[in-house]
């Protein structure tokens, strides 16, 4: 966490870019065979540039296809999706969804992964230098050669996280970024997404499960009901970084969460 | 055992020592093999001349000198040492093979000429039509680059094609499931009539033969690309031909690789074939004109020649897939 601010403020890229995003009496179905499948129902969600939510919810509720139509990936059947004001039509780099699956290209080196997004649109030549920094920011430098099949678990998620960050974005929409991971690597990582964000201050979406990591990282949660998703419930998290896990306030506030998903505790 | 011979070492040094240098057996095996291959052949009288008898049994011989020297001298370590610890019961085998096979060919006529030879016999061939065999060699590979060549290059970008768009697979993969189960050669006819020389011709023919699996499988590994994959470059900007050329191909290669090794295989099973077209060098063309001639000593030669040749253009595709696919090391 040091390690990456400290490495931040060397490069001095002190550029803040984020985005605010408007959602809109957003529906979402998905045809199967036929038969129609209603995922979302009438969301109405705003958050502001900068701002980190977190999207929690029962399994298959229909979270990760609300990340999926903000990046873009999917269009919405009804209802609009904006960005700074304009539409979102198509993916763009600017906001990029980080996936649980950490999806690296197994055939290419760390490196190549994490420089895709600047290969891909033509700047990687100029641009070689942020590859370095962004590897460096997650703390793989020493890792830049090696092929995917190479790294843990953690280390394959953080290579994924570069090749988000190394794009600059807005906006990143992380699915679950953690769920795979055993739980003391997913302490640390949380603990870097939080200085990541507080550092570079993109606006970021998280979709999880874990009440814990939605109101240890985030300052808003959203709780959405069972498929078809609605927004079921909304929790300010109102206290200053960095959390510890063991604040009684967050903890009430987790118990609580639980009480609206249906878990007493 | 090492204990026993660490202690043994302990109490009589010398002892131990001769004792962990016994002669290496299975090179004294091979001598032996390879010995009797030499001995049967110089010895008994041939039933019908072959000729190179004197050579054969010299270079078998040789062999078992040399095997011979090495049971003494063995190889502590080293490659070597771990080739013949590996292949040495092949050595054995092949002596023995050699000693049967001249036995029961030159040496007693139970498998009779003119469909059977002996060793001595495909050696005799090797050692009169060296020249016109190294000519066939030279048109053979330059036929069979060409057909692998041509039908690897256009079967791989069809298959990229057919497995990348819904349209092109539409029409293709129908023509495709009814070309792929048609044997080559029935392609013959029509062949001459499409092609003016029957070079041409046999080109085609082996090019055919080997860009139907290439075609097939690029195209099922194209097709089998995980979507997240191209999720992830659309998120990050990639362009439909970034899709194409840094995505959907390098994680199809796996499969590329598999219908490349068919190619080759079905390939070489067509050369003899494509030879036949009215070639006039070649080993197909040596081994249909050998085999009108009841010179199947000759034909025995060349097939050995072209098992040869394939095996070694197997071994090259084996070592470039390797180099081109270390990234699967942690999946195989």
């Amino acid at each position: 966490m040091t390690a990456a601010a400290t490495a931040l403020r060397v490069e001095g890229r002190g550029a803040r870019r984020s985005i605010a995003i408007d959602i809109r009496n957003l529906n979402h179905a998905f045809d199967l065979q036929g038969s129609r499948l209603e995922v979302l129902q009438s969301i109405d969600l705003s958050v502001a540039t900068g701002e980190f939510v977190a999207l929690l919810g029962p399994s298959g509720c229909g979270k990760s296809t609300l990340l999926r139509l903000v990046s873009g990936l999917d269009r919405p059947t009804a209802g609009s999706i904006r960005a700074d004001g304009v539409i979102i039509d198509r993916p763009d780099p600017s906001r990029i969804l980080v996936f649980q699956d950490p999806t690296l290209f197994p055939w290419t080196s760390v490196w190549r992964n994490v420089a895709t997004g600047l290969d891909a649109r033509g700047v990687l030549e100029r641009q070689k230098g942020r590859v370095d920094d962004a590897l460096r920011l997650v703390g793989l430098t020493g890792f830049a050669l090696a092929y995917p099949h190479q790294l843990s678990g953690g280390m394959a998620q953080r290579a994924a996280l570069a090749r988000a960050l190394v794009n600059d974005p807005a906006l990143l929409l992380l699915d679950e970024p953690l769920g795979q991971l055993d739980s003391l690597t997913r302490l640390t990582l949380q603990t870097e997404l939080v200085a990541l964000w507080r550092d570079k201050g993109f606006t970021a979406i998280l979709v999880t499960h874990d009440v814990e990591e939605a109101v240890l990282l985030t300052s808003r949660v959203i709780v959405l009901s069972e498929r078809p998703a609605r927004i079921k419930a909304e929790f300010t998290v109102d206290l200053p970084y960095p959390r510890h896990r063991d604040n009684p306030e967050l903890v009430a506030l987790r118990r609580q969460i639980l009480g609206t998903l249906g878990l007493e505790t | 055992m090492s204990d026993a011979t660490q202690a043994v070492e302990r109490v009589a040094p010398s002892v131990a020592r001769r004792r962990s240098r016994p002669l290496w057996t299975p090179a004294l095996y091979a001598s032996a093999s390879w010995a009797a291959a030499a001995i049967v052949t110089k010895s008994l009288p041939n039933v019908v001349p072959w000729g190179s008898d004197n050579l054969f049994a010299i270079l078998v011989g040789l062999g078992a000198v040399a095997f011979a020297a090495l049971a003494v001298a063995r190889p502590r370590t080293g490659w070597l040492r771990d080739t013949l610890d590996y292949y040495g019961p092949w050595f054995i085998a092949i002596g023995v093979w050699l000693t049967l096979w001249e036995f029961a060919t030159a040496k007693t006529g139970w498998l009779p000429k003119p469909f059977f030879s002996p060793p001595t016999g495909l050696l005799h061939v090797y050692v009169t039509e060296w020249r016109r065999l190294l000519i066939c060699i030279g048109y053979s590979l330059r036929l069979w680059a060409l057909g692998f060549g041509v039908g690897a290059a256009f079967g791989y970008v069809v298959g990229v094609a057919l497995g990348w768009s819904k349209h092109f697979a539409y029409w293709g993969m129908p023509i495709l499931k009814l070309i792929g189960p048609v044997p080559v050669t029935a392609w013959i006819p029509v062949t001459f009539y499409f092609f003016p020389t029957t070079f041409d011709a046999s080109v085609f023919i082996v090019a055919l033969a080997s860009g139907i699996p290439v075609m097939i499988l690029t195209s099922s590994g194209v097709a089998s690309v995980n979507r997240a994959y191209y999720d992830v470059g659309r998120n990050l900007g990639a362009k439909p031909w970034y899709l194409i050329s840094r995505i959907a191909i390098p994680s199809a290669l796996p499969h590329t690789f598999v219908g490349l090794f068919m190619g080759l295989y079905y390939s070489f099973a067509v050369l003899v074939v494509a030879e036949i077209l009215g070639a006039k060098w070649g080993l197909g063309w040596y081994i249909s004109f050998q085999t009108n001639y009841s010179g199947y000593a000759n034909v025995y030669a060349t097939l050995v020649i072209m098992s040869l040749l394939c095996a070694g253009l197997v071994k090259l595709l084996f070592s470039v897939r390797d180099r081109l696919l270390v990234w699967q090391k942690g999946f195989i």
